[in-house]
C-alpha cells in the first residue's frame, strides 16, 4: 500500500482524502472547519485524526494540496470590448480556477478606479486590442491601475505594441507581461495567460494568504481547488495513455454561494451549415455563476428562475417557499430539517442547474431569411455530450440526484439552448473530485481508477 | 500583424449568406498590402463595429449582394460614431439594391446614410483598392 494525502482546503471546510496509488482505490474521506485567522494547520491536523480514525494510520508517501480559503484567487479583468477581449480575459481568468469579482470593458472610469481599490483583488488581468490593434484603451486603464496603487501583481496579456508602454506606466508594480489573450481578431489564446496566473498563485498569493504555514507539510504543487476539479474532469474525459476516458462531459457543482459549469467538449454544429458566431469556446469551458447559489446567493435562484415556477416544482405555495429561502438565506449552514425544507431544497437545486448550464451552454437560432431558413450558433453545442457529473451537497445528500441534474438537460420548451439530452447522471457521493484532480498531477491513473469507480451512476432515482 | 499596413474590416452584411465575392475581395485586398479582417458572411453591424475597435482599423468594407442593403446598412454610421470610431472610412459594394436603379440615385441615398463610397454592381476588386489607397493615403 501507498496511501496519498490530498488536502483541500475550502472556505469553510477543510477536507481530506487519503487515496491508495498503488492498487488505486479511496482510503477515506474526512473534514474539520478551515482555520486560516489562527493557524491553517490545526483544521487539518483535526480532519486528519478523524480520517485516521476511520483507516488507521497511514503512512503518507505525499500530501499535495489545493485551496480555495481566503476568498479562493481573487482576479478582476479588464478588456476593451465586451464581447471580445474583455470575454477573452475573463474566461481565461476562470479557466485558471479564479474567482472573477469583475470584468471591465472599454476604458476605466472613477468609479470603476474606486471600485478596484476597494476590491484590492489577488491579481488584476489587464487585456484589450489585438496585436497591432488598439493601444489607446490598455494605456489609458494601465494608467488607471497606476494611479489607484496597490501592490497586488498585474498580468498583461493585450495588444503587444502596449506592453512595452504600459509596462513603463506601471514601473514600481509586479508586472508580468505575457501573450495577448486575442492575438489576432476571433482567435482566442488563454494557455499563456493561464500559466502565469498558476506561477503567480503558487509564487506569491499562497503566501499571501497565510497559506505558506501548511505548505511546510505538504510535498507538492498547489492550485486553486477550481483548477484542480478541471484537471480531474479533463482526466476523467480524455483518459491516460493506458485507460479510456469517458469522453465528452459536463459536470456541474452546486455550492453555497455560486454554482460552477464545466464542460468537456468542442462543441461544434451538428450541421455543418450553421454560422457559427462570436469567440472561439475553449474545449475545457469554466463558467461560474456567481449569483447562482443554495445559501449565499438563494435570492439568485429565485429571481432567476422565478418564485412561482420553483414552488410550483417544489409543490409548496409561494408564500411557504418564501420563508423557507429566507430561513436558508439567514442561516448558511442550515441543512433541509422536513420534508418541505426538503422538497424546497431540492427545487431550488433544480433550478440552479437549469439556470447555470443554460447560461454555460451555446444557443441556436434560426434567421429566415429571403433564402429561407438560416441557423446561427453562438457558444458551445453540447447536446450530444452523454456524460453528466454533479456534485455539491445539495445534490449528494438527497435521493432525488437525477430528477434535479436533468433540469440542466436539453428541454423542449427552450429549444435553443444547447443543453446535453439522453445522459447518464453520474455523482460525486464521496465528493472526491478536487482530490482526484490533484491526485491526477502525480498518479494520473490512479486517479482515473478511482474517479471511475466512486462516481456512481445515479440509481437512486425515485 | 504588420504595424504600418492599413487594416480593413470585410464582411457580407445582415442576412446575406453569398459568399464568393466575400472570398474574392479578402484575397485582393490582401494582396493589395492591406491587414485584411474578414469576419465572412451574415455579418451584423455591432460585429463590424467590434471588430473595428480591438482592432483599431481603418475602414470597414461592407458587402451586400441580395438586394437588402439599404436596410441592413441603416444606421451604421451613427453606431459606429456612439462606438468612438468617428471618422472611420465606411464602403459598401455589391449588388446593394433591388433590381436596376440609377446609381447616382443611390450613391446619394448610402452618402446620407454616411458612407464614404459606395460601387455599383460589377465593380471590380482592382476600383475598390484604388480608392482605399487614395482614401487611406497609401503610397504605392
Ligand atoms: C450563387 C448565388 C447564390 C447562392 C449563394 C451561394 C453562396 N453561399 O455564396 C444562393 C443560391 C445561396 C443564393 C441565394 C440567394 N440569392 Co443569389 N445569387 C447567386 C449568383 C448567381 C452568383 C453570386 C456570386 O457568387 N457571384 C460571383 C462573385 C465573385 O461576385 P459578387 O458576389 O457579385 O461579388 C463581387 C462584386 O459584387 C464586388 N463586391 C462585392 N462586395 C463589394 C463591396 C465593395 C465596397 C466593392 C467595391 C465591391 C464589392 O466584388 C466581388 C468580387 O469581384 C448571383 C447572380 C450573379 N451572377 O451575380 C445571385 C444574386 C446575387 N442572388 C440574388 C438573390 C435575389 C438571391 C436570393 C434572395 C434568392 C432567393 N429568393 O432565394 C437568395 C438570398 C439568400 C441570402 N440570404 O443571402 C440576386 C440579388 C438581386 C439584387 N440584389 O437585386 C442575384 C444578383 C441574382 C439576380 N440577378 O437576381 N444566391
Amino acid at each position: 500500500m501507498k496511501p496519498v494525502l490530498l488536502i483541500d482546503f475550502g472556505s469553510t471546510y477543510t477536507k481530506v482524502t487519503a487515496a491508495d496509488v498503488d492498487a488505486p482505490r479511496l482510503l477515506g474521506t474526512a473534514n474539520s472547519y478551515t482555520t486560516i485567522e489562527t493557524d491553517i494547520n490545526d483544521g487539518l491536523a483535526d480532519a486528519l485524526e478523524k480520517l485516521e480514525r476511520q483507516t488507521g494510520k497511514l503512512d503518507f508517501a505525499a500530501r499535495y494540496a489545493c485551496s480555495s480559503a481566503a476568498g479562493g484567487l481573487r482576479m478582476l479583468a479588464s478588456g476593451l470590448v465586451p464581447e471580445l477581449t474583455a470575454e477573452a480575459a475573463k474566461t481565461a481568468s476562470l479557466g485558471a480556477g479564479a474567482k472573477v469579482l469583475k470584468t471591465y470593458a472599454f476604458q476605466l472610469n472613477e468609479d470603476d478606479a474606486d471600485e478596484i481599490k476597494a476590491i484590492d483583488p489577488d491579481i488584476f488581468l489587464l487585456c484589450g486590442g489585438t496585436d497591432g490593434g488598439n493601444t489607446a484603451c490598455i494605456i489609458h486603464n494601465a494608467e488607471v491601475l497606476r494611479e489607484i496603487g496597490g501592490d497586488y501583481p498585474i498580468i498583461l496579456a493585450g495588444n503587444r505594441n502596449a506592453a512595452r508602454t504600459c509596462s513603463r506606466i506601471l514601473e514600481g508594480r509586479e508586472v508580468h507581461v505575457t501573450e495577448n489573450v486575442m492575438p489576432a481578431f476571433g482567435t482566442l489564446n488563454i494557455e499563456p495567460t493561464q500559466q502565469v496566473i498558476r506561477e503567480v498563485f503558487l509564487n506569491r498569493i499562497i503566501e499571501a494568504k497565510g497559506l505558506s504555514k501548511a505548505s511546510e507539510l505538504i510535498s507538492g504543487i498547489m492550485m486553486p481547488t477550481p483548477s484542480a476539479v478541471m484537471a480531474a474532469i479533463k482526466l476523467l474525459a480524455e483518459g491516460t495513455e493506458t485507460q479510456k476516458g469517458i469522453g465528452d462531459l459536463v459536470a456541474v457543482d452546486v455550492g453555497g454561494a455560486t454554482t460552477d459549469v464545466y464542460s468537456v467538449a468542442e462543441g461544434l454544429p451538428d450541421d455543418p451549415r450553421t454560422a457559427l458566431r462570436g469567440l472561439p469556446e475553449p474545449y475545457i469551458k469554466r463558467t461560474v455563476e456567481g449569483d447562482i447559489g443554495m445559501r449565499y446567493s438563494i435570492h439568485g435562484i429565485v429571481d432567476a428562475a422565478g418564485l412561482k415556477k420553483t414552488a410550483q416544482i417544489a409543490g409548496l405555495t409561494e408564500e411557504r417557499l418564501s420563508e423557507i429561502v429566507e430561513r436558508f438565506a439567514a442561516h448558511t449552514d442550515l441543512l433541509p430539517y422536513d420534508d418541505e425544507t426538503q422538497r424546497a431544497d431540492e427545487a431550488l437545486a433544480s433550478m440552479a442547474i437549469r439556470v447555470a448550464v443554460t447560461r454555460h451552454a451555446g444557443r441556436l437560432s434560426e434567421i429566415f431569411g429571403l433564402g429561407g431558413l438560416q441557423l446561427i450558433q453562438t457558444g458551445k453545442n453540447l447536446k450530444n455530450v452523454d456524460q453528466f457529473i454533479v456534485t455539491g451537497g445539495s445534490l449528494i445528500h438527497t435521493e432525488h440526484t437525477g430528477r434535479i441534474a436533468s433540469y440542466g438537460f436539453y428541454d423542449a420548451e427552450d429549444p435553443g439552448s444547447l443543453k446535453p439530452q439522453n445522459c447518464t447522471v453520474l455523482v460525486d457521493r464521496s465528493y472526491i473530485i478536487a482530490a482526484m484532480g490533484l491526485l491526477s498531477q502525480y498518479y494520473p491513473d490512479a486517479a482515473l481508477t478511482i474517479l471511475k469507480e466512486e462516481l456512481k451512476k445515479d440509481d437512486r432515482t425515485e | 500583424m504588420e504595424q504600418n499596413k492599413k487594416t480593413l474590416i470585410i464582411g457580407v452584411i445582415g442576412a446575406d449568406v453569398h459568399a464568393v465575392g466575400n472570398q474574392i475581395l479578402y484575397h485582393a485586398f490582401t494582396e493589395a498590402g492591406f491587414n485584411v479582417v474578414n469576419l465572412g458572411v451574415m455579418v451584423s453591424q455591432e460585429e463590424f463595429i467590434n471588430a473595428a475597435i480591438e482592432t483599431n482599423a481603418d475602414a470597414i468594407v461592407v458587402s451586400s449582394l441580395y438586394g437588402q442593403g439599404e436596410l441592413d446598412c441603416r444606421g451604421l454610421r451613427e453606431k459606429c460614431d456612439e462606438a468612438g470610431l468617428e471618422g472611420i472610412l465606411l464602403y459598401v459594394g455589391g449588388n446593394i439594391v433591388i433590381g436596376k436603379q440609377p446609381f447616382e440615385e443611390v450613391e446619394k441615398r448610402f452618402k446620407a446614410m454616411g458612407f464614404d463610397r459606395s460601387f455599383p454592381p460589377g465593380t471590380p476588386p482592382e476600383v475598390d483598392i484604388e480608392y482605399l489607397k487614395k482614401d487611406l493615403h497609401v503610397e504605392d
